[in-house]
């Protein structure tokens, strides 16, 4: 509670926090169908119709209503997001505490590998492991974590050197504490921050990530919908059809604003350093 | 004549307003060239900002002077306004004229560069020297500050060195252009009492060479007696009295001053020893009366690589070949210098550091209990040794859970009955190690040391860090929980005043050998080894005015030897029933 105050008294937080908050809310509506009309239902007639009262951001190609495929494209885009993002937050974690507690030829090995991962621009990655898998959801989601664990493996592993030989590790260590228990207690409660302010932030990279892989056809399969294939869709009747445009164009711009936002207003309120200034 | 500095009616204040929020309230005082004013007070009272203020570096800090005027002298007699002066004004003197050593030499100085490269940076700033000079010019500063292998320090990261050593650095640096004024900002806290002695004598020296004027700043009023030429206490911002040293030490007429010169712990050479224990004549093995621990041969050594294959070319010999026994109910203090190897002698006792050779046993056949594991430790920096995200009853229940053992209603019931004992309230369980001060925290770790009732505590200047007043009370509360738990103390410390009030045996530990071993009494009273002599001359007191410290130079020994080095034997001659001391060469 008193950490959901913390980020509303932040000023880009408020923004971040309720433009999130209205993301999950309509993403979850999508998944549980509860649409202005069904996403995938052609209404032939009304093809290519402009935004009215009956459909409130207009109709695609097919006559579907893209309002409802916005939501359902907004709640595939979040669950990629999450999965991808929970996978490489986990497996970075893993390979950091590694990297940090055994250190040397575990250390090198598994910061050079990253450093040959981050060495690729992310995209560019992730089209390289989907042309050797194939495309689906479940392959741009092992994509996309693939893609970002090297970060969080360099997020987790600096603390967590540091951390190790903090007093307390010693401390520890002299009562004869498990190496389990060290990890977990002492390192990771103590790395929960800053791996709060990544995951955040990583959230606006897989929601990019995700919609360029389905704009370019290796994301989500039609018909389906995704807030990078309604963009792609969106090409050839840019000049005809706006709306087919704008509005996932819009989608996508205003999440990515929100998670950004809301990833530094979290920086801001889990700094130990703000927080003794404001004690 | 007029003076070097004068400050007249200076007001500091911090925050958006900072005249609503001064911290420093009229402060004046002057200073001629070659004097020492020395301003005592305790944390918070506002000597730091005073200090800060005068070569402006408190204008960083978010401080801005409100009022007055800090008029320094130059070198060619004109007088410039420090108060109101110009940025590129001030970083001409800060460094050329105004020297300053900081409080904290562990953060102070730049961890990712070598110290070789940070005291060279201000021969380049402020004489020009460059590659070859400006290191031979940093060799040399090393060098005027004791520092052994100075030349190959130079290479060395800040975290490869001790705080003393450290400190050493940021001497040589503040020093390196011969400043006119020197700031001192507790330059010594965290310093062996050798080596304040021996900074106290370089401090001298420099000042009788090149008549430089110096503020100290500390609280540790023994210092300000040997020292300083006129002394200014503050309290809450205000100087509440001044005057010169005499005056103020021996006829205090303001009650703070009174206070402050009773709290501190006088060292009196073995006459406030501990009388409370006495070793049985004959300790036999294995029986309840035998040692709680006993330490054989103990030795640690750390490898040295050099060479572009990082080859082995010799060994640290942090410790090297000590042994003593300790009783039930008995505290065996370790003292010696920074480097000296005490703290790698506790961590190897605690398996922190792996002992190259030598055997340690602990007794836990006490009569307090069976089988109990034997060693728990107490840390320096109660700040650092409670992880910050956990809630108290999980700290303490951590040793149980490492023991095998669960949260069990007797477990809590220790718990409280701890906090009792070590003076917390009861509702600290549920708090968090943030909420409480820095006694308290130790209070806290004692507490934890405790929890698996064991019969030997290590405390590791476990009381260094705090402040003079909570430090009395934390030794009453070590003192009392040794005679109900029957506990067993390695004391390790570099405080001879503190020493003098818990140990009942002294180990002085000198290049990683024991010295000098035996009863409190007899080795603090009539040392028999030089450096134990040293170590006790160099103690400072109120008692010893204007003391004319003599620089030693004398090499502090490096501590690396060659592959295969082996150190001779010891000879050991005995004065007393509980009193030896190493044969010197």
């Amino acid at each position: 509670m008193q950490f959901l105050r913390a980020i509303l008294a932040h000023p880009s937080g408020r923004i971040g926090g309720v433009i999130v908050g209205v993301y999950l809310l309509v993403a979850i509506l999508g998944l549980l169908g509860v649409t202005p009309h069904d996403p995938l239902m052609q209404f032939r007639i009304d093809r290519l119709h402009a935004p009215n009262g009956v459909y409130w951001m207009g109709t695609d190609l097919f006559g579907r209503d893209v309002a409802s495929r916005l939501m359902l494209g907004i709640s595939q885009s979040f669950i990629v997001a999450f999965a991808s993002v929970a996978l490489a937050a986990t497996a970075g974690t893993v390979l950091g505490l590694a990297a940090a507690w055994f250190g040397r030829g575990w250390d090198g090995l598994i910061m050079r590998v990253m450093d040959v991962l981050l060495a690729f621009p992310a995209i560019l990655l992730a089209l390289l492991i989907i042309a050797v898998v194939g495309p689906g959801t479940w392959t741009s989601i092992a994509a996309i974590a693939i893609v970002y664990t090297p970060i969080f493996t360099r997020v987790v592993r600096g603390p967590a050197l540091s951390l190790k030989t903090r007093d307390f590790v010693d401390a520890a260590r002299t009562f004869g504490s498990s190496r389990h228990y060290i990890l977990t207690r002492h390192l990771m409660l103590n790395l929960v921050a800053p791996l709060t302010v990544q995951v955040t932030l990583a959230l606006a990279w897989g929601l990019l990530t995700e919609a360029g892989l389905s704009f370019l056809g290796l994301g989500t399969q039609p018909p389906a919908s995704s807030l990078g294939l309604m963009l792609s869709d969106s090409r050839n009747l840019m000049e005809m059809a706006p709306w087919l445009l704008i509005f996932p164009g819009l989608a996508i711009m205003i999440g990515i604003l929100g998670f950004n936002l809301l990833g530094d207003a979290l920086r801001d309120i889990l700094d130990p350093k703000m927080r003794r200034a404001a004690a | 004549m007029t003076p070097l500095l004068s400050v007249r009616d200076l007001h500091v204040g911090f925050g958006r307003d900072p005249a609503a929020h001064e911290i420093v309230r009229g402060v004046s005082f002057e200073l001629a060239a070659g004097e020492t004013l020395a301003i005592v007070g305790e944390s918070g009272s506002g000597k730091s900002v005073t200090a800060l203020s005068i070569n402006r570096l408190v204008d960083f800090g978010g401080g801005r002077i409100t009022r007055g005027a800090v008029d320094l002298r130059l070198a060619d007699g004109t007088v410039i306004d420090l108060a109101n002066a110009q940025e590129h004004q001030l970083t001409k003197i800060r460094g050329g004229e105004i020297g300053m050593i900081f409080q904290e030499p562990m953060t102070s100085l730049n961890p990712v560069l070598t110290i070789g490269a940070q005291i060279e940076e201000s021969f380049r700033l402020h004489r020009g020297l460059t590659g070859r000079q400006a290191t031979a010019a940093a060799k040399d500063a090393l060098d005027r500050v004791r520092i052994p292998d100075a030349a190959r320090r130079l290479k060395y990261s800040p975290h490869q060195l001790s705080g003393g050593m450290l400190q050493r650095v940021m001497i040589a640096t503040a020093l390196s252009c011969n400043p006119r004024l020197l700031i001192a900002d507790e330059p010594t806290t965290a310093l062996d009492v050798t080596v304040q002695a021996q900074i106290m004598a370089l401090l001298a020296e420099l000042k009788r060479e090149t008549d430089m004027a110096m503020i100290f700043i500390t609280h540790d009023i023994g210092l300000v007696a040997g020292i300083a030429d006129k002394v200014m206490v503050m309290q809450a911002g205000e100087a509440v009295e001044q005057g010169a040293l005499n005056a103020v030490l021996d006829t205090p007429r303001h009650p703070y001053t009174r206070h402050l010169l009773s709290a501190v712990p006088h060292f009196e050479a073995g006459r406030a020893a501990r009388t409370d224990y006495r070793r049985p004549e004959t300790p036999t093995e294995g029986s309840a009366a035998g040692p709680a621990l006993h330490v054989e041969g103990l030795t640690v050594r750390f490898p040295v690589t050099g060479g572009l294959l990082r080859r082995r070319t010799g060994n640290v010999h942090a410790v090297d070949g000590v042994d003593f026994d300790l009783m039930p109910g008995e505290t065996l203090a370790i003292v010696g210098e920074s480097g000296s190897g005490k703290s790698t002698t506790a961590r190897a006792i605690l398996g922190l550091v792996q002992p190259t050779r030598g055997a340690f046993s602990a007794n836990t056949n006490t009569p307090h209990g069976r089988g109990r594991p034997s060693v728990q430790m107490v840390f320096q920096n109660p700040y650092a040794s409670l992880n910050p995200r956990l809630r108290v009853d999980s700290i303490l229940a951590e040793p149980v859970i490492a023991a095998g053992g669960r949260i069990s209603p007797e477990t809590t019931a220790r718990m409280t009955m701890l906090l009792e004992r070590v003076g917390l309230p009861l509702d600290s369980l549920q708090r968090y190690p943030h909420e409480f001060s820095g006694g308290q925290r130790q209070r806290l770790c004692i507490a934890r040391a405790l929890m698996l009732n064991p019969s030997v505590v290590v405390l590791d200047e476990a009381v260094s860090a705090l402040d003079v007043s909570v430090q009395a009370k934390v030794l009453e509360l070590l003192v009392d929980l040794q005679k109900e738990f029957g506990l067993a103390y390695l004391f390790v410390s570099h405080d001879m005043a503190v020493v003098e009030r818990i140990a009942h045996r002294i180990a002085v530990l000198y290049a990683g050998q024991i010295v000098e071993i035996g009863d409190a009494r007899s080795v603090l009273s009539a040392p028999r080894h030089s450096y134990t002599r040293q170590l006790i001359a160099a103690v400072p007191s109120i008692e010893r005015r204007h003391e004319t410290f003599a620089l030693d130079l004398r090499q502090v020994p490096s501590l690396i030897r060659p592959l295969g080095f082996e150190p001779e034997q010891a000879e050991w001659q005995s004065f007393g029933a509980d009193h030896r001391a190493r044969v010197e060469g």
